[in-house]
């Protein structure tokens, strides 16, 4: 009977929340004037200029390695570094942006998601997208420190200082955090501002995806005027032969696609990415989420009911004599 | 009046002194994570930001917790009144547990003295299931301190307050039937988000909330059986395992449902392969489908099912199964990407033990000073 009664209430909560559920949430959306940035490592010579002043312009001291310093030798993300070049080799090494006896650069910052991992985990709303220009920040004064948008962003980006009792999450913020604000002053990006080749390209999400296209399309030994600094207004130019490109411009649709893009000739694979699918983690997590609580409504209906059931088998105890 | 009775003794017996040594080598590494960070003391690194403190004391620890859940389901619920007698003691350990997993996430939260912040409306963000674990996580530790009051208040004869208590407890009965719920699942579906870094074996997406549940109720049922056992065996009382024999029809149902679940999903994703690759994943797979299976085909039979040993072995074997299931998906096959690894440091072992040690020596001490455990009928 009792357990009867229990059984009804709980499926009729049930099939109550499910006929109400919210959809199922897909990708996010670009932001509609979303900022990024296309790094084309074949145009990348490795000298590390974007390393070192994305240190300068984040107050972070270099990584030494052995006490040689040469510009900074830190070889993965950190607390105290948010951008690093890493180097890809195979076999002997010889050749420039070769898959096999090669080697190549890839950069390694802050992707910018569009449909961010960090962003949807984060139980604070510690790390947040702008509505505007999609930039992804972080905001230490309302952080625990759980270290989930470690866990849940697919590049491991956010970093925590490990090392320093108070410490905070630290990850690239497009240098746009409040105190430096370089692109809302309608500057670019420290690292693409120094980048000798054009290999860090600033801009408009939508421009550089263009420009990137653009490159898929080129013939390899082509002669291509690369542009340098930012996509919409280059501040020059150089000449160079077009490398065989693979037809892959990683951030058009990984996981929702991301405001900072990755051009090469080596798969990505081979260069460290993951392998995320198209649908985004975190648009997965958050539908879960919702149909199950849909905003707290199953809880308050499931605790309505359970109340009902706990009293009525609670009373009977003690009319029951038991024990 | 009451049904239960402080069993009494000594309370610096060998065992408590043993956790205390344990507890107190903890302390020393404790002060030093609150003094020079956690990079002092653990392994964590920009890969693995949770270790063993976040995936044992809490995810593995709150699910070890589970017996006061998993037996007010069965009494409240289902009204099968006569499991009462064990009610108490699960409350206990469950409260022990869970206060504890609390403590253990304060010193793994990397920014511990603004840990607040979780709780200020204006801060919170419903799409994380974070949020939801943290808050229903802090409320159920209240709903458990609240359900063990009774033994506290009849041992201090506060018999009005007791009165009061007992007419709004179904309330805190319901929570405590909700709440776990809610965080045990929510606790799956934290992999959701972790995506590709999940072993496909284990990320099941969707699915994750249910196989964390399954998994709460199973190690929450062995918990009790356990406890019952070797409380019987350690405190020389009366074994119940009469009633313990007849719970085994609702965990043979569990693990049935998990086991039967864990294939099909598999399936339907079409990962049964990966069963097979004979890689470290594969073996950590079959070892936890085996240690699946063995209390099954105990509990199955109702001669072995009677019999006390047999009793404590399957549950052994559903603990050990049901924390394998969370280790191996949170740690143990968990691949954040080329360059990262991780294997607990001494003291970060240390302070996970030291956190045990302090349980225990509590729970001895609370069972020896309060009405915890059911009075004898035949004494
Ligand atoms: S790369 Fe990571 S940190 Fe950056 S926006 Fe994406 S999820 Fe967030
Ligand atoms: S560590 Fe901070 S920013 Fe990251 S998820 Fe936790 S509260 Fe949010
Ligand atoms: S955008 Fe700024 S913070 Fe980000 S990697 Fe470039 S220089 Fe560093």
């Amino acid at each position: 009977m009792k357990r009867r009664d229990f059984l009804k209430a709980t499926l009729g909560g049930t099939a109550a929340t499910l006929c109400t559920t919210a959809e199922a949430r897909s990708n996010l959306e670009p932001a509609p004037e979303a900022v990024g940035m296309l790094f084309d490592s074949t145009l990348c010579v490795g000298c590390k200029a974007c390393v070192s002043i994305c240190k300068e312009l984040n107050d972070m001291p270099p990584v030494t390695d052995n006490n040689q310093q040469s510009w900074d030798s830190a070889r993965d993300l950190s607390g105290e570094t948010l951008n690093v070049i890493k180097v890809y080799k195979n076999g002997d090494a010889k050749t420039k942006d070769a898959e096999i006896n090669g080697y190549c650069f890839e950069k390694r910052s802050c992707m910018h998601c569009v449909d961010p991992g960090c962003v949807s985990v984060c139980p604070c709303t510690a790390m947040r997208q702008n509505k505007v220009t999609g930039i992804v920040t972080h905001h230490p004064d309302v952080c625990i420190g759980c270290r989930n948008c470690m866990v849940g962003c697919p590049y491991n980006v956010p970093q925590f200082e490990y090392n320093e009792l108070f410490g905070q999450i630290h990850k690239c913020q497009m240098c746009n955090q409040a105190g430096l604000e370089r692109v809302d002053k309608g500057q670019m990006t420290g690292c693409a501002e120094v980048c000798p080749t054009g290999a860090t390209l600033f801009g408009p999400r939508k421009a550089l995806l263009q420009e990137a296209k653009h490159r898929m399309q080129l013939k390899p030994g082509e002669i291509y005027n690369y542009p340098r600094g930012d996509v919409s207004k280059p501040y020059s130019h150089h000449e160079k032969e077009v490398p065989a490109y693979r037809d892959h411009i990683w951030g058009e649709k990984e996981a929702g696609g991301t405001s900072v893009m990755h051009i090469s000739t080596v798969p990505f694979d081979k260069l460290g990415m993951p392998a995320v699918g198209d649908r985004s983690a975190a648009s997965i997590a958050e539908t879960v989420q919702h149909s199950i609580y849909n905003f707290m409504a199953l809880p308050a209906v499931a605790l309505a009911g359970l109340t009902y059931v706990v009293r009525r088998n609670t009373d009977d105890d003690n009319d029951g004599g038991e024990s | 009046m009451s049904s239960h009775k402080a069993i009494g003794g000594r309370l610096f017996s060998v065992p408590f002194m043993v956790l205390l040594v344990i507890f107190l080598i903890g302390c020393f590494f404790m002060f030093q994570r609150f003094t020079s960070g956690i990079g002092s003391v653990s392994n964590l690194n920009g890969g693995f930001a949770w270790g063993i403190w976040v995936v044992f004391d809490v995810v593995i620890g709150t699910a070890f917790a589970c017996g006061g859940y998993a037996l007010a389901f069965m009494v409240y619920v289902f009204n099968k009144g006569q499991y009462h007698p064990l009610v108490r003691p699960a409350v206990l350990a469950s409260l022990l547990g869970y206060a504890l997993g609390g403590f253990g996430a304060f010193f793994d939260m990397g920014r511990f003295w603004q840990f607040y912040e979780i709780f200020l409306p204006g801060n919170w963000n419903f799409n994380s299931v974070m949020l939801e674990v943290g808050l229903c996580v802090a409320a159920y530790i209240i709903v458990l301190t609240l359900e063990f009051a009774p033994a506290l208040l009849e041992r201090f004869g506060m018999h009005g307050l007791l009165k009061s208590l007992n007419k709004v407890l179904f309330v805190f009965i319901a929570l405590g039937v909700l709440l776990p719920t809610m965080h045990q699942s929510s606790l799956g579906s934290l992999l959701i988000a972790m995506g590709h870094k999940v072993h496909p074996l284990w990320q099941t997406l969707h699915m994750q909330p249910l196989f964390a549940l399954l998994t709460a109720l199973i190690m929450g049922f062995s918990i009790v059986i356990f406890e019952a056992s070797t409380s019987a065996v350690g405190f020389g009382r009366h074994s119940e395992s009469g009633l313990l024999s007849k719970m085994g029809k609702v965990i043979v149902g569990l693990l049935l449902t998990f086991l039967l679940a864990r294939l099909v999903v598999l399936m339907l994703q079409g990962k049964l392969g990966l069963i097979f690759a004979a890689d470290f994943a594969s073996l950590m797979f079959l070892l936890e489908m085996v240690l699946f299976v063995i209390p099954l085909v105990i509990l199955l039979s109702s001669e072995r099912r009677s019999r006390g040993g047999q009793l404590l072995i399957a549950a052994v074997s559903m603990l050990l199964a049901g924390s394998l299931y969370r280790f191996n998906a949170f740690l143990f096959t968990f691949n954040p990407g080329p360059g990262y690894s991780y294997f607990p440091s001494v003291s970060e072992i240390m302070i996970t033990l030291s956190i045990i040690a302090l349980e225990l020596m509590a729970y001895l001490v609370l069972v020896k000073t309060l009405p915890v455990l059911h009075r004898e009928e035949h004494a």
